[in-house]
């Protein structure tokens, strides 16, 4: 046995680090950098700026001149794909984010403290869980009226309560655990112990979750663009497979295709990622 | 706590949990959204007539006799009309259910029957090369947007190679069977990846437990050790499982039905969102969370019943 104590890594790094060290994860790992990559330079201007000027005769087919074809208005199928990853990303990121705030804050709060605030916000859950979401969301973004804001808050007022039952299990569980009752020993206050203590505790449930909540929701902005609630003012791959259901029995199948794949990519690689990410962050559930 | 008083716990928790859908779908549709006068008599409606309708709609009356309202439509069902065709919103639904679960019935049946086996047949090779297979189509699958999946379906295999109809329905069995095959088969595609994974993953869970490696060195064959242990003991969840879909079945295929015309109730659906009919959507909201309600109390009764290990709490 070595003398010698070495300085463990933290999880999230020792995470990372297998990520990376594994095939498969590691080409996940790229493709979502080069999706977040590429939203970040359309949203700069930098890529994909003529998305919206006309390159050529109407619905054109893939070839030399247009890589995806044309659309209805001569515009080029493949900058559009590409300009909708910013669209994509953006509901992605903001809607797991609203869910995961959302979700944490309500988990927290009702792991923690118990009792009667635990009985409401279990209620509060049940409730909103009950309601079908496709049904929830449709109410939701028909009263809000159409917009991108609508996209990510109708879909982030969905997609919290998994997320928030996780959390609450899980700080039941971290409240009875020495740290705590150390914490409450030296007079930590509940903000403290829940933030500064239980949190970092927890956080690999948010990681995991984010991968999640990021793949439904730019699953279900296809729901939405179907229903005539997506984005509107600029392309999303939702509403380029919308569009194409007046397209197809005049045989233009590019824009169908270039959008299908474009989001068929990421989710894949979000879905091997979070997969990955789960069994490095929680053991408990490894080889599911 | 004994299993009765349980049970009992269980189904009183119920009426808070109907109260607290009523209460969110009237603050949704009776508070935030927009004035259905506007909807109905266009801009230029006087002020007689906008209150005439209000009191039409019951609009005049206090918010909590409002909510009163949504709470009685949960048990008695009476929606009203639809503003859009002034049929009875109850007898379109009645009318609706039918061709739904012509399409969502057979789904129900095969998407599991094929999911469940395919997880057992990958759980008993796990590890190998068909298990890495399945499961990478598996997650493929999953990721495909399902409206691209029903627009590419109906284009390739129905209009452009005419093995299918391309829309359209007949009520009354067998003459229905023509227009629901395709969305049948459609939707098996869509939903085979996540189900597969599913199972796949609630029978591993029991592969690995000591009972059967117990059964194993007694000298069990591993065909019996799947089907006489492992499958028996994960029979909860995916019982469990099954059961939670059936209130899809009513909710119906919402691109399905509209891409095929089949006049179930995700059309129906569909054309209230389209047409700003507020009471359909409000009925199917109603109506299927009511439905959601109930199966869980059966699938959470069911669990205790089932699985005397299962912690009351």
């Amino acid at each position: 046995m070595s003398t010698e104590v070495k300085k463990s890594n933290s999880l999230l790094k020792a995470a990372l680090l297998k990520i990376v060290s594994e095939k498969v994860s590691l080409i996940a790992l790229i493709i979502v950098a080069i999706y977040f990559g590429t939203a970040l330079l359309t949203s700069l201007n930098l890529v994909a700026s003529t998305w919206n000027t006309s390159i050529g005769a109407s619905y054109l087919a893939p070839g030399a001149d247009a890589l995806f074809g044309t659309d209805i208005f001569g515009r080029s199928v493949a900058t559009r794909v590409i300009k909708a990853t910013e669209t994509a990303v953006a509901i992605g990121v903001v809607v797991s984010i609203i869910a995961i705030v959302i979700g944490t804050t309500l988990g927290m709060l009702a792991g923690y403290f118990g009792g009667i605030i635990d009985e409401i916000i279990v209620w509060f859950y049940t409730t909103f869980s009950s309601i079908p979401s496709i049904m929830l969301l449709v109410a939701i973004a028909f009263i809000l009226g159409k917009g991108t804001t609508t996209v990510f808050l109708s879909l982030g007022l969905t997609s919290w309560v998994g997320l928030c039952r996780i959390v609450r299990a899980e700080v039941m569980k971290h409240k009875e655990r020495e740290y705590i009752a150390a914490a409450n020993a030296i007079g930590a206050t509940h903000s403290r112990k829940l933030i500064k203590h239980i949190l970092p505790n927890i956080s690999h449930l948010l990681i995991i979750n984010f991968t999640q909540t990021f793949d439904s929701a730019v699953k279900a902005e296809v729901v939405l663009s179907f229903l005539g609630l997506g984005v509107v003012g600029r392309p999303s791959w939702g509403t380029m497979i919308d569009d194409s259901k007046l397209e197809l029995a005049r045989g233009v199948w590019w824009q169908l295709a270039a959008a299908t794949l474009a989001m068929f990519v990421i989710v894949l690689a979000f879905n091997i990622l979070g997969d990955a990410l789960r069994d490095a962050l929680d053991p408990k559930l490894k080889g599911k | 706590m004994n299993l009765y008083a349980y049970i009992l716990r269980r189904l009183l928790y119920v009426i808070p949990v109907l109260l607290g859908v009523c209460l969110v779908i009237f603050v949704l549709f009776n508070l935030v959204a927009p004035d259905p006068a506007f909807i109905l008599l266009g801009k230029h409606a006087t002020h007689q007539q906008i209150a005439e309708l209000h009191h039409e709609l019951g609009m005049d009356k206090p918010f909590i006799a409002q909510y009163f309202d949504t709470v009685k439509t949960a048990f008695t069902f009476d929606f009203g009309y639809s503003w859009a065709s002034k049929q009875n919103i109850w007898q379109m639904i009645k009318a609706g259910a039918g061709p739904s679960l012509s399409v969502t019935g057979p789904l129900f049946v095969i998407s599991n029957i094929f999911a469940i086996s395919l997880a057992l047949l990958v759980a008993f090779y796990r590890g190998k090369l068909i298990d890495k297979f399945v499961l990478v189509l598996s997650i493929a699958g999953m990721s495909i947007p399902s409206l691209a999946v029903v627009l590419f379906g109906q284009w390739f295999f129905a209009y452009k190679l005419g093995l299918f109809e391309i829309s359209g329905y007949e009520n009354g069995f067998p003459n229905f069977i023509p227009y629901v095959i395709l969305p049948v088969i459609l939707y098996v595609f869509i939903s085979f990846g996540g189900d597969t994974r599913f199972y796949r993953t609630v029978i591993l869970d029991e592969a690995y437990q000591d009972y059967v490696r117990t059964a194993r060195s007694k000298g069990l064959s591993e065909l019996k050790v799947m089907f006489k242990h492992v499958l028996k003991n994960s029979m909860i969840p995916i019982l469990t499982q099954i059961i939670i879909q059936i209130p899809y079945l009513i909710l119906g295929l919402i691109f399905a039905e509209s891409f095929f015309s089949i006049p179930g109730l995700g059309a129906m659906t569909i054309n209230a969102i389209n047409n700003s009919d507020f009471p359909v959507i409000k009925a199917m909201t109603i109506l299927s969370a009511v439905a959601f309600i109930l199966f869980g109390v059966i699938t959470d009764v069911l669990y205790t019943v089932v699985d005397p290990r299962m912690k009351l709490k």
